[in-house]
C-alpha cells in the first residue's frame, strides 16, 4: 500500500515525507489499528454478555443473530478489501432492526387476535383459568400447615381449629398423625416428616403452588392449598380440564367448554371463557375494516378528512412559508436578520407543547383568543365539529409554516440572479418572473420535501392528539371517534382506550395506513421527476 | 487500512448500540424479571414511581425478617397496566404490581393475575376495600389504600357546612372539573343521589346483565343536570377542566370543589382553610361517590407464588405497614385499624366519612363500554341536548356495546 511504496524511495525527499506522514495519517497505521481492535473488543464484548445474559432466558433465536452479526462485523472491519461494506454495515443494521423487524413484527400482529383476552398461550390460559376456578368452601377454617417432606414428596401437617393434626400429600388424602411435635397450638413436625423451613418453602415454590392435599377420597369434599406456606384453605374447583380432549368442563354447571379455534374455550352457544390465548386469525383484522359496519361508517369519513387535513396543510404551510421567504429575501426589506429568528420561533418548541398551549388558549369559556382577543366571545373553537377542523388547521399552519418558510428561503437562495436579470432584460413582469422561472426551479428541490410533509401530516398524532384528542365526540357511531381524528389518532382509540384492547386491528390498521402513505409517495415520485426534465 | 479514524469511530458506536439494540429486544427487562435463587428468594414489585420511596422501608424491613430480598421498581403511571398485561405472558413481568382495583376485569380477562386468598384477615379491611378486591367471587388485591372524592370547602370563605346542593350552590361558588368529553367519575355522586347505579349487583359483586344507568332515576338526574348546564344555572360547565378548577379554588374565586385526597395538598400549600364535605345531595337520598382501592397483584406467572403471598398477606396487610404507607401517600389505609390511627387527622377523617357512602367503583370489563359513552352524554345535556333522549340513548348505546 502507499506505505510501502514510500518506504521503498531510498532518498526521500521533505515533501515526499511530508506526503508520507499525511499518508501515514490518513490511512491509518498501527494507532488506528489500536483504536479498531479496542472499539471492535467493546463491540465483541456487549455482544458477548448479552449472550450470557440471553442464555438464562433461553433466547436461542436472538442469540444466533446476535453470533453472527458479531462475527460478520469483525470479518468486515478486519478486512482489508471490504470498504463499501465497512460504511454500509451500521446503516444496514439500524434499518434492520429499527425498520424491517418493526415493520415485520406489526404485520406478524395484524394477522392475530392479539388484544385483551388473548394475550398469551393456550398453556398460560389453562393455567390461569385453573386458578380463578379455585374455590374456597364456604365457610370452611382457616387451617395452620407446615409444609413437610417425606423422601422428596412434599406433604402438608395441617392443624385444625380443633386440634386435630393431619398430614397428606398429593397423592393421599389427608390422614390421622400420631404424636406431632407441637409448637403452641400449630403442628411443626410428625414422625417420617422433615418440616421445611422458611427459606426452604419459598425455593421449593413450584411445588408448594402445585401441592393440593385432598380432603378425603371424595374429590367433591376438595383439597387444601396453602398459598403462603403458613395458612391453608380448603378448595374446591369449578372448572375441569382434559387435556387429551382439550375441553373446559364447568363442573357446577355442566356446560362443556371446547378449543373450536378461535383462541379461547367456546360453549356450544357461543360463550367464551376468558382469557383466551393468542392465534393467527388470517385476514380476519383486515377484513373487519371494512365489513364491521361500526368501523366501516367512521372510516369512511376519517379516511375523508385524514388526506383534507394532510393535504390542506402541507398546501398552507408551503404557500405561507413561501410567501414570507420571498418577502425576507427581498433586499429592500430592512431588519430582516430579526424577522427571520422571530419566524423560526414555532419551530423551536415542542410541537405537543405548542398544541397543549393552544387547546388551552383555543377553550370556549376562558381560552386567551376568546376572552382577551375577541372580548369575552364564547367561540366553541374545538367543541364544534367544523370549527374544530378550522382550529386544527389553523395551529397546524402556525406550527408548519417555519419549516417551509426555511427550505424555501434556502432554495430560493440558490437560484442565480442571472436568471431574474435575464428575464428582466428580455422583460418579464415579476410574476410572471415568478411563476414561468422561480416557482418551477424551486419546486425541483423542494417537491420531495412536500411529499415528506404530507406523509408527516398524514400521521400527525401529536397534534390531533394534544389539541383535541379527536374531539368532538361523533356521538351518532358506537366507536370513540371523533370530528377531528385522523387515521393514526383512531387506530389508537382502537387499541389502546377503554378496557378491551385490540392490538391485532390497531395492527391491521397500521399497515393500511403504511400502504396508503407508500403509494401516494411512489406516485408523487414519479410524478416529480417530470419537474427534474426543467433543469 | 483505509478506513479513517472518523469512520472507524463512528462505525464502531454504531455497532455497540445496535449489539446493544439487538440484545435489548430480547432481553430488556432481565434485570426486572424474577429471577428465582435457591437461597431466601427475591420478589421483583412494580410500584408507581411516586410511592417507591414509601415502599422502600417496608420492603427492607421484610428483607431483615425474612431474607428475601424485595426489588423496588419505579414505574410510570400511566404505563405501569399495559406494561404488566403485555410482559406477564412473556414470563418477564414482576411478581407483584402496585395497581387500581378497576383494573381487575382487565387483568383478570387477561389472566395475568393470580388470586389472592386474605383468609381471616380479610374481616379487618374496611367493607369497601374487601368488596372493590374482589371480582366474581374471588380475591386478587390486596387493598392498601381507598381513595374518594370529597367536596373541599374554604372554610374561610363559607365557615358552615351546606346542607344540601342548593344550598352549596347559594353559599359560593362550586366548581368540579368536566372538560370536552365529561367526567362522570366526578358527577356520579350526584347520579346515585337520584337513585341511578350504573349496575345492578349481587353478592358476587357488580352484575354486568343488570343495566341500571337508564332507568327512572336516571332519567330524573339527566334532568337536573341539564337545568345545572349551559341552559340552566351553569354549575357545570364543560370548559372546566382539572386545571381551571384547581385554579379558581386555590385562587379563592370558587369556595367548593369536588374532588380527591390528591388535590388536598395543593389546596393546602396555597395556604386555603380545607375542611372536607360530604359531598351535598340535590336529592333526599345520599350522594355516594366512587371509591377507588389501590393494592397490590400477584402476577399469575410468578416463580416466587408463595413468597408473594406471604409478603402481600401476612405483611404489607399489618398495621404498621399500612400506617407507613399511609404517612408516604397521606390516602385513608384500607385496613380498618389503620383507618382507625390515620383518622386523628381532620381531613383524612373527612374523607373517611365520604368513603363511608362509597360504592367501589365497577371493575367488570363491561364498564368500559359504560366509559366510552357515559362522559359524552353528560357533556351533551350540559351544553344543552335534551336530557332525556340523550339520556336513553346513553342506555342503549352501553346495552348495545355490553352484547
Amino acid at each position: 500500500m502507499i506505505d510501502d511504496d514510500v518506504r521503498t524511495d531510498p532518498k526521500p525527499t521533505r515533501r515526499q515525507k511530508q506526503a508520507a506522514r499525511m499518508a501515514e495519517a490518513a490511512s491509518g497505521g498501527w494507532r488506528t489499528l489500536l483504536v479498531k481492535i479496542v472499539l471492535l473488543g467493546i463491540v465483541d464484548a456487549i455482544a458477548i454478555y448479552g449472550i450470557f445474559v440471553l442464555l438464562l432466558h433461553d433466547q436461542w433465536l436472538v442469540i444466533g443473530v446476535i453470533a453472527v452479526v458479531t462475527v460478520i462485523v469483525n470479518w468486515i472491519y478486519f478486512s482489508r478489501t471490504q470498504l463499501p461494506a465497512k460504511y454500509l454495515t451500521p446503516g444496514v443494521i439500524f434499518l434492520i432492526l429499527f425498520q424491517v423487524f418493526v415493520l415485520g413484527y406489526t404485520a406478524y400482529i395484524g394477522f392475530t387476535n392479539y388484544g385483551t383476552g388473548h394475550n398469551g398461550s393456550k398453556e398460560q390460559a389453562v393455567s390461569a383459568l385453573m386458578s380463578s376456578a379455585l374455590e374456597r368452601v364456604p365457610d370452611s377454617p382457616t387451617l395452620q400447615v407446615s409444609v413437610v417432606d417425606q423422601a422428596g414428596t412434599l406433604g402438608l401437617l395441617v392443624t385444625e381449629p380443633d386440634g386435630d393434626v393431619l398430614v397428606g400429600t398429593n397423592d393421599s388424602p389427608l390422614e390421622q398423625v400420631d404424636n406431632p411435635q407441637m409448637d403452641g397450638d400449630k403442628a411443626v413436625g410428625a414422625d417420617g416428616w422433615t418440616t421445611l423451613s422458611f427459606a426452604e418453602v419459598i425455593a421449593r415454590t413450584d411445588q408448594i403452588t402445585s401441592l393440593a392435599v385432598p380432603a378425603s377420597d371424595d374429590p367433591n369434599d376438595g383439597a387444601v392449598r396453602t398459598p403462603d406456606g403458613q395458612s391453608g384453605y380448603l378448595y374446591v374447583s369449578n372448572l375441569q380440564y382434559d387435556a387429551e380432549a382439550g375441553t373446559m368442563t364447568d363442573v357446577t354447571t355442566g356446560v362443556v367448554y371446547t378449543d373450536t379455534g378461535v383462541g379461547a374455550f367456546t360453549a356450544d352457544d357461543g360463550e367464551q371463557l376468558l382469557p383466551g390465548w393468542q392465534i393467527v386469525i388470517g385476514w380476519e383484522n383486515f377484513g373487519r375494516a371494512f365489513t364491521e359496519e361500526s368501523i366501516r361508517g367512521p372510516l369512511v369519513y376519517v379516511t375523508i378528512w385524514t388526506f383534507v387535513f394532510a393535504a390542506v396543510s402541507v398546501a398552507t404551510t408551503f404557500f405561507l412559508g413561501l410567501f414570507l421567504a420571498i418577502v425576507f429575501n427581498d433586499m429592500r426589506m430592512k431588519g430582516r436578520k430579526y424577522y427571520r429568528v422571530l419566524m423560526i420561533l414555532p419551530y423551536a418548541f415542542p410541537s405537543f407543547l405548542s398544541a397543549l398551549v393552544w387547546a388551552g388558549m383555543m377553550n370556549e369559556s376562558f381560552g386567551f383568543i376568546n376572552q382577551v382577543l375577541l372580548g369575552g366571545a364564547s367561540v366553541p373553537w374545538l367543541t364544534d365539529p367544523t370549527l374544530a377542523k378550522v382550529s386544527i388547521l389553523i395551529v397546524n399552519l402556525w406550527l408548519g409554516y417555519p419549516y417551509m418558510f426555511l427550505v424555501c428561503t434556502g432554495a430560493l437562495q440558490s437560484i442565480p440572479d442571472e436568471l431574474t436579470e435575464a428575464a428582466t432584460v428580455d422583460g418579464a413582469k415579476p410574476w410572471a418572473i415568478f411563476r414561468l422561472i422561480k416557482l418551477p426551479l424551486l419546486l425541483v428541490s423542494i417537491a420531495p420535501l412536500l411529499i415528506s410533509s404530507f406523509a408527516f401530516n398524514f400521521n400527525n398524532f401529536n397534534l390531533i392528539y394534544m389539541l383535541t384528542n379527536g374531539g368532538p365526540r361523533d356521538s351518532s357511531t358506537s366507536i370513540a371517534v371523533g370530528h377531528t381524528d385522523i387515521l393514526i389518532s383512531m387506530v389508537y382509540k382502537v387499541a389502546f382506550t377503554g378496557q378491551t384492547r385490540d392490538y391485532g386491528l390497531a395492527s391491521a390498521f397500521s399497515i393500511i395506513i403504511f400502504l396508503v402513505v407508500a403509494i401516494i409517495a411512489i406516485i408523487s415520485f414519479r410524478k416529480t421527476r417530470a419537474l427534474e426534465e426543467l433543469n | 487500512m483505509r478506513v479513517n479514524k472518523k469512520g472507524l469511530l463512528v462505525a464502531g458506536a454504531f455497532a455497540i448500540a445496535a449489539t446493544l439494540g439487538l440484545a435489548g429486544c430480547a432481553a430488556g427487562d432481565s434485570d426486572a424479571g424474577g429471577e428465582t435463587s435457591a437461597e431466601g428468594g427475591s420478589l421483583t414489585v412494580w410500584v408507581d414511581s411516586e410511592r417507591l420511596d414509601a415502599l422502600k422501608g417496608a420492603a427492607e424491613s421484610y428483607e431483615e425478617k425474612t431474607g428475601i430480598s424485595v426489588k423496588l421498581v419505579g414505574k410510570d403511571t400511566s404505563t405501569i397496566k399495559d406494561d404488566f398485561i403485555q410482559q406477564v405472558p412473556t414470563g418477564k413481568g414482576p411478581d407483584v404490581v402496585m395497581g387500581a382495583h378497576d383494573w381487575l376485569g382487565e387483568l383478570s380477562t387477561n389472566g395475568v393475575v393470580a388470586p389472592l386468598e386474605l383468609g381471616d384477615s380479610a374481616a379487618d379491611y374496611l367493607p369497601v376495600a374487601i368488596q372493590a378486591a374482589t371480582y366474581e367471587g374471588t380475591v386478587y388485591l390486596l387493598p392498601y389504600a381507598v381513595e374518594n372524592i370529597a367536596v373541599l370547602r374554604n372554610a374561610d370563605l363559607v365557615p358552615e357546612a351546606p346542607t344540601s346542593f342548593d344550598d352549596m350552590v347559594a353559599k359560593g361558588t362550586f366548581v368540579v372539573q368536566q372538560g370536552a368529553e365529561g367526567d362522570p367519575y366526578h358527577l356520579y355522586p350526584f347520579q346515585t343521589a337520584f337513585g341511578a347505579p350504573v349496575f345492578g349487583s349481587t353478592d358476587a359483586g357488580y352484575d354486568p346483565t343488570d343495566l341500571q344507568i337508564g332507568n327512572a332515576g336516571g332519567e330524573q338526574f339527566a334532568a337536573w343536570l341539564g337545568s345545572q348546564g349551559k341552559n340552566g344555572t351553569g354549575v357545570f360547565n364543560t370548559d372546566i377542566d382539572g386545571d381551571i378548577a384547581k385554579q379558581q379554588f386555590l385562587d379563592g374565586t370558587a369556595a367548593f370543589w369536588l374532588t380527591g385526597p390528591w388535590n388536598v395538598g395543593a389546596a393546602v400549600d396555597a395556604g386555603i382553610n380545607v375542611a372536607i364535605d360530604t359531598v351535598p345531595s340535590p336529592t333526599d337520598q345520599p350522594a355516594s361517590p366512587f371509591a377507588g382501592v389501590k393494592g397490590f397483584y400477584v402476577s399469575s406467572e410468578s416463580k416466587n407464588k408463595v413468597a408473594a403471598n406471604d409478603f402481600l398477606v401476612n405483611y404489607l396487610g399489618t398495621e404498621d405497614v399500612q400506617l407507613s404507607l399511609f404517612e408516604a401517600g397521606n390516602v385513608l389505609p384500607a385496613l380498618a385499624s389503620a383507618a382507625e390511627t390515620a383518622s386523628a387527622d381532620p381531613i383524612i377523617a373527612g374523607f373517611a366519612a365520604v368513603g363511608a357512602e362509597a360504592v367501589p367503583m365497577p371493575a367488570i370489563p363491561a364498564m368500559g363500554a359504560v366509559w366510552q359513552y357515559w362522559g359524552i352524554a353528560e357533556a351533551e345535556i350540559i351544553n344543552g341536548a335534551d336530557p332525556a333522549t340523550t339520556w336513553q340513548k346513553l342506555a342503549a348505546d352501553v346495552a348495545a356495546a355490553i352484547q
